[in-house]
């Protein structure tokens, strides 16, 4: 792999992203305040032309730039869902991003660097490589939490991350240097190769796994690395909110695919039973501590953590089907989260963020069609049929059992129905209490209305016709192991 | 016939769908469009029955040609190795049943347009029915298990809602409830034999399932230690438990008197002439089972003659004219039955074709009479109907001479070859049965003649108002009436050979040489005309006329005589009225008991354990969990870090110790 080519077309989405950033970065210094739209437009292009390439993509296999960039059917789908992510949700925020005057192209442009982090994370191999684009991720985050500099609770969120990222990054950088040192290579698949020799009960692999997995977790979002999360999730604009809670998902379990099943799959006894911890904590953590929240994306932070435990049940479970079902639910997740906080974002308005659950009451007298899109997104994220959160549970649970780990699964089903609760209660305020007088919701952007229309029922309808979506974050898996 | 001809060019199977889809369409044109159309959402329903009986009619004539159709039409689904097949078994049972629902239930559809036509249900009404038709459709046409098992369930439910059609009446309420509950437990019993059917045959395919009923025959299963039965005997008599609740058997014929809670309309078509007769179509379809079991034909002919006598017995002190002829049902039910059980499978066919005929007559004449009285049933305020409604007047009187027995009319012919195919049998129980059935005749002719001459002669005893307004009723409803009173005076002497006799079911039915009591009568056979002659001279015949003659001197000649009789009688009556206190059994033990054992489960398992203990108790752990881990997210930057780095430590800890 060290002599392969240098395939430079092989990054042209990421080159093209990188490019494009730059553009939209200077051309937003040219134009003036009016004409910020050009700057959007632009952004939108971007990602649209992004998608294209990379579906051209679809179906090659190599790797490129001396073994350190990997081109696989994994690399195409991942990459095209977090475009499509991306682009989804820049079309949400317009209108909530011109009321508060963050309608401005550093914006954009930190989108556009996080996603190349994302696309980077999702092609590397090469722990280095790897380590950049997660970085570049992170700091463009951090940014953004930040970006309302006059925000007090945004700053306060935005310098936590900042500080307890650092910090993960630091775990996943020793863990990532002691793998280095155990092998002598930065390169995953020679990483793969020299532990074969290893074994798995090799204290320093030990001690790197464990580095690494406390790393990616804290990345997930899954506890007892969580605690960043709500405080975030709720501090930052709910724009970046809708970002942190979609595409880094995909780009995460990118980077645990690529480090701990490309790199280090002769080391799945260990890090098996630290997911196993993972789940139990997130699970637990999440979908109780969920249920004793007021506000909405706090509880749909919560939420998170708990989801993260259902899509580290299809790691655990290790197999081609349950690491395809894992990224079958990030996916799924990701696509969920969009919908449920790009919700958030089209009511809100002008000093109103529509954030807290008593905020929807009565949605379904004054925005029936809303409440409406409410409940498929709450039913998916609950996990009812016939809704693709359903399938998003029952493929993982199919891999775990298949895996024999029936007791993990039984758990996992019970936890799900704790988490119907705190769904059911959004639904309950908004379909059964009285709407409250002093309520007066955005709700005035058409863009944001049909795209939260479109992914909305896209849940629904994929839910009833599942085939192709599985078939497709299935084929993404072939051939991993 | 030059109407028919375009089909020829059509797949048969296009026939066949459209036979159950075109009512169905129907109902969903008036379900659905009901708020717009109003009071034109009859034209669909109609156009579809019709069109369905235009089919129907053609498929008989294929049938008679020997045109017979088995297979699949196409598969709805598979559970591991039971496929759900949507196909359909044409043959001659079929076509008969077919053009019997089509042609009841077509008269039914046009007679509703005057019975409900100000009612505020109207386009609700024909979409059930039409709902209905397509259900009974399915269920005759089904070729497996689980199809007639979809039609039965879904005639079923047409039933309840029907029922309680009125549902701002209590008693309606209380009535479909009745009905859909004591149906339940036949169904349950029908559900188990189709079980047993699919575990001992391993298919639910009518075919397969029948050529493999010889291998079962000396199978035994023991359900209670020390007592093995035979397999089929258990298989036979839980399909027939569920015949029993759907075809009013005694002890599940409960509902069937209460059912006249619905409109008339519905008594007629799905109380009367249709659904009731599934279960006897069901046992005639499954021949093939029953006659390996002795024990369950027994069972069967005496369970149907019980009911035969005894039901008809309770309409001699009814005095709600639907009533009287809904016990009317349930007797004539078991005649069919207890035909069944002498294994004369095509004389209760024949049965089954002319009482629906009659019997629909009967009760669409009945609802004209009610139409007419303002919505008065009691019969002892009506009287001297005869000349303000000659038409209502003469069709019933072919409905109850139908009934009754008297030649030349239908019921004549098929009531007396069942008395004459008991006769003949040789099932344990069969003489029982016998007596019990000719007794009936005389009971039959009684209430029905009662009834006549009470409605139609004598003085008028209602009220002024009311005999200011008595007229005949419109031709929607008058014309109905003609139209089914001419196959009750007719359908007897044409159809008993082939019919009756069997000659053209024969290929749908399977008979065991040793009581074969319809090959019997057909061995000495010498024409219709004979078996009229012969019917003269018979028991029934003279115990009908005896009925009549009873009733005239009763309610005609003598006003004081009945009175007197019921002092005499009146411990007798006063059981009768009781109706042998099987709903006061049923309220007492099913009724209170089931309440009383609802009310412990839900305050000590429901309350208590499961709710109290289970529910809200994991939910109060829960709960406080969540507010009690809500405290660890303080804020501070220095506790997250802190929690992290623990978790980080657990995990070395875990590998160090445990692993190391």
């Amino acid at each position: 792999m060290q002599n392969a080519l240098f395939h430079w077309s092989f990054a042209i989405p990421e080159i093209w992203v990188l490019a494009m950033a730059c553009v939209v970065l200077l051309v937003d210094v040219f134009v003036g305040e009016r004409q910020r739209d050009v700057a959007y437009v632009l952004s939108i292009f971007t990602l649209l032309a992004a998608m294209a390439l990379t579906w051209s993509q679809m179906g090659q296999t190599g790797f490129a730039f001396f073994g350190q960039f990997h081109l696989d059917p994994f690399t195409s789908i991942a990459s095209f869902f977090v475009e499509l992510l991306s682009l989804l949700v820049l079309s949400y925020s317009r209108k909530y991003l011109l009321r508060r005057s963050l309608y401005r192209g550093e914006v954009f442009v930190l989108l556009l660097f996080a996603l190349l982090g994302a696309l980077i994370l999702i092609s590397g191999a090469n722990l280095l490589i790897l380590y950049l684009g997660l970085e570049l991720l992170a700091l463009s985050q951090y940014a953004l939490v930040a970006f309302q500099r006059g925000n007090l609770r945004a700053t306060e969120a935005g310098l936590k991350y900042f500080i307890l990222g650092a910090l993960a990054s630091a775990l996943l950088l020793y863990g990532m240097s002691l793998l280095y040192g155990l092998t002598g290579t930065l390169d995953l698949h020679q990483i793969a190769i020299a532990l074969v020799n290893v074994g798995s009960a090799n204290y320093l692999l030990m001690l790197a796994v464990v580095f690494l997995v406390a790393g990616i977790a804290f990345k997930f979002g899954a506890a007892p690395f969580h605690m960043w999360l709500p405080d975030a999730y709720q501090g930052a604009p709910t724009p970046v909110t809708l970002f942190m809670s979609s595409v880094p998902k995909i780009a995460i379990f990118a980077l645990f695919l690529r480090i701990l099943v490309d790199g280090g799959y002769g080391s799945i006894e260990i890090w098996r039973q630290l997911f196993v911890a993972l789940v139990v904590v997130s699970l637990v953590i999440g979908n109780v501590v969920a249920i004793a929240q007021t506000n909405l994306k706090r509880m749909l932070a919560y939420s998170t953590v708990g989801n993260m435990g259902f899509l580290a049940l299809g790691i655990v479970a290790g197999t081609q089907n349950g690491l395809a079902s894992a990224f079958f639910y990030a996916v799924v997740y990701a696509f969920m989260a969009t919908a449920a906080f790009g919700l958030i974002v089209y009511l809100s308005r002008e000093g109103f963020e529509a954030e807290e659950i008593s905020d929807l009451r009565g949605l379904v007298r004054t925005r029936p069609w809303a409440a409406f899109l409410l409940l498929i997104i709450m039913f998916s994220l609950a996990g009812v049929p016939p809704t693709i959160g359903f399938y998003a549970k029952l493929a993982v649970f199919q891999a775990l059992i298949e895996a024999h780990f029936i007791w993990l699964a039984v758990f996992g089903v019970l936890m799900a129905v704790v988490g119907a609760f705190y769904y059911l209660r959004v639904l309950k305020v908004a379909l059964f209490d009285a709407p409250a007088e002093d309520l007066a919701y955005g709700a005035d952007d058409p863009l944001a209305a049909s795209v939260l229309t479109v992914n909305s029922l896209a849940l629904l309808i994929l839910g009833i016709v599942p085939g192709a979506l599985v078939a497709f974050c299935y084929h993404a898996l072939q051939g991993v192991l | 016939m030059w109407i028919f001809d375009w089909l020829h060019g059509l797949p048969p199977i296009w026939v066949y769908l459209l036979i159950p889809l075109a009512p169905l369409a129907g109902s969903l044109v008036a379900g659905l469009g009901g708020w717009f159309l109003r009071e034109r959402a009859h034209w669909a329903p109609i156009a579809g029955v019709a069109f369905a009986l235009y089919l129907a009619i053609f498929v008989l004539l294929q049938v008679l040609h020997g045109q017979t159709f088995y297979g699949n039409v196409y598969t709805w689904a598979v559970f591991g190795n039971l496929p759900v097949h949507i196909g359909f078994d044409i043959d001659s049972l079929t076509a008969v049943m077919l053009v019997v629902v089509t042609f009841v239930s077509l008269c039914v559809h046009v007679y509703t347009i005057g019975y409900m036509h100000d009612d505020p249900g109207y386009a609700r009404f024909f979409s059930y029915i039409a709902l209905f038709t397509f259900s009974m459709l399915m269920l005759v046409m089904a070729n497996n298990f689980l199809q007639l098992f979809f039609g039965w369930e879904a005639v079923g439910l047409v039933s309840y809602l029907l029922i309680g059609f009125w549902f701002t009446r209590e008693s309606a309420n209380q009535a479909s409830l009745k009905a859909f509950l004591v149906n339940r437990v036949g169904d349950f019993g029908f559900l188990i034999g189709i079980a047993a059917i699919y575990h001992y045959c391993g298919s639910l395919d009518y075919r397969t399932v029948f050529a493999m009923v010889p291998s079962l025959v000396g199978q035994t299963v023991t359900i209670i230690p020390g007592h093995p039965w035979s397999v089929l005997t258990w298989i036979a008599i839980l399909l027939f438990i569920g015949a029993m609740g759907k075809s009013a058997q005694v002890p599940l014929h409960v509902w069937l008197p209460e059912s006249m809670e619905g409109p008339t309309p519905i008594s007629a078509l799905i109380h009367a002439a249709t659904m009731v007769t599934a279960g006897i179509f069901m046992v005639s379809r499954m021949s093939p089972i029953y006659e390996q079991s002795a024990t369950a034909l027994s069972v069967i002919l005496i369970i149907g003659a019980i009911t035969a006598l005894f039901m008809g017995l309770i309409g001699l002190v009814q005095n709600d004219i639907k009533r009287i002829i809904a016990y009317s049902t349930l007797s004539q039910l078991g005649y069919m039955t207890a035909a069944l059980g002498a294994s004369a499978f095509s004389a209760a066919i024949f049965h089954l074709m002319t009482h629906a005929f009659f019997k629909a007559l009967l009760f669409l004449a009945a609802g004209s009479v009610i139409h007419a009285m303002q919505n008065e049933q009691d019969i002892r305020k009506m009287g001297g109907l005869r000349a303000h409604m000659p038409i209502t007047y003469l069709t019933f009187l072919v409905g109850g001479l139908a009934l009754s027995g008297i030649p030349p009319f239908a019921g004549f012919f098929s009531k007396d070859l069942i008395i004459e195919a008991v006769g003949e049998s040789s099932l344990t129980g069969a003489t029982f049965a016998y007596v019990l059935l000719v007794l009936g005749a005389l009971v039959t002719a009684l209430y029905t003649f009662r009834m006549f001459f009470l409605v139609f002669h004598g003085k008028k005893r209602m009220d002024e108002h009311t005999q200011e307004h008595l007229h005949e009723s419109p031709w929607v409803i008058t014309a109905p009436l003609i139209a089914l009173a001419i196959p009750s005076l007719l359908a007897g002497w044409f159809f008993i050979a082939p019919v009756g006799l069997g000659a053209f079911l024969d290929s749908s039915l399977q008979i065991r040489a040793q009581w074969n009591t319809i090959g019997e009568i057909a061995a000495h056979w010498q024409g219709t005309g004979a078996f009229l002659v012969h019917g003269l001279e018979s028991w029934p015949f003279w115990l009908a006329i005896l009925g009549i003659a009873l009733a005239a001197w009763f309610y005609l000649l003598h006003d004081g005589v009945p009175a007197a009789l019921n002092r005499l009688l009146a411990p007798f009556t006063w059981v009768l009225r009781k109706k042998y206190g099987f709903d006061a059994f049923n309220q007492l033990v099913f009724v209170q008991g089931a309440l009383l054992l609802g009310r412990r489960f839900w305050h000590w398992g429901d309350e208590a354990i499961i709710d109290g203990g289970m529910v809200n108790g994991s939910a109060r752990l829960v709960a406080r969990a969540a507010l009690s881990w809500r405290r660890l997210q303080t804020g501070y930057i220095y506790h997250y870090a802190f929690v992290m780095i623990i978790g980080l430590v657990l995990f070395m800890t875990y590998f160090m110790i445990w692993r190391g």
